[in-house]
């Protein structure tokens, strides 16, 4: 084993980005869809992390990155629970097959 | 091979497979409860960095509050021991075929890629640090966004509760 440096983060991150596409992609429930978009929003909040720890560590801009994505995530989260918490009162269902009556 | 190395490869890999758990498992409260732990274990990436703000900042706002929502809406919308319905081999495929080829570009890319780091003279990433940092007006600092996110907020706790609200039957 090597000793861990930019690349590995780069590695960990790009890999939790695709699980979390491969997740947005077959899951048909809203619940476990926003599971998957919070983690590709954590890989994105690693690699700010990485590149600032590695490569700028003379400036914080990559750590005020992330705390701001972390609050949008937060806020994110919350209005889309709202919303399927709406949308389950309405269809008594929260598989995207069933909600889309928007589309006509 | 020293212990922290070894701690970080057991940090990764509790966070990559849990990850795969969270979006593979067909019991959607064990899908939370693994995604807890990939967060976790993200943390422990921040804290093995050693970036205890950011570590802290994620365990609070994410462990204790987007999971916790998270199972919330789980009991709210959900029956007790209903599994997902089962996808589409196709679909799956196809899935993992996309995710598998983004992965491999962007592998590629990043084997090419030399990185070249500044020279400067570190800066700690105390808390003092980022306070100062954050609520400065002068160059640098972050007070225009701080104020910014603090009425997107604002805005999202409204909306949650203008989205949320049962409406009142009609009477008289």
């Amino acid at each position: 084993m090597i000793e861990p440096g930019l690349y590995h983060m780069l590695f960990i991150s790009t890999t939790l980005f695709f699980i979390g596409v491969y997740g947005f992609f077959t899951r048909r429930n809203l619940v476990t869809m926003l599971m998957s978009v919070e983690l590709i929003l954590n890989s994105v909040n690693l690699n700010f992390i990485a590149f600032n720890k590695y490569l700028w560590y003379d400036k914080m801009d990559g750590l005020f990155f992330t705390i701001f994505i972390i609050a949008i995530a937060a806020a994110e989260a919350a209005v889309a629970i709202a919303i399927i918490i709406n949308l389950y009162r309405s269809h008594k269902s929260i598989d995207v097959e069933n909600a889309e009556d928007l589309k006509y | 091979m020293s212990g922290s190395t070894v701690i970080f490869y057991l940090l990764a890999a509790l966070t990559l497979v849990s990850a795969l758990l969270a979006v593979t498992t067909r019991m959607i409260f064990r899908a939370a409860i693994y995604l807890l732990f990939s967060l976790i274990g993200i943390a422990g990436i921040y804290f093995w960095l050693q970036y205890e703000f950011i570590a802290a900042v994620q365990i609070v706002v994410y462990v204790g509050g987007i999971v916790v929502l998270i199972i919330f809406s789980i009991f709210l919308t959900q029956q007790a021991g209903e599994q997902l319905s089962k996808q589409k081999l196709g679909r799956q495929l196809f899935a993992a075929l996309a995710a598998f080829c983004g992965l491999a570009l962007v592998m590629l890319q990043l084997a090419q890629h030399a990185f070249v780091e500044t020279g400067n003279k570190a800066i700690e990433p105390t808390v003092a640090n980022i306070g100062n940092q954050m609520l400065g007006v002068d160059e640098g600092g972050y007070s225009l966004p701080f104020e910014v996110v603090s009425m997107l907020l604002l805005a999202a706790l409204i909306g949650c509760i203008v989205i949320a609200l049962k409406s009142k039957p009609e009477t008289e």
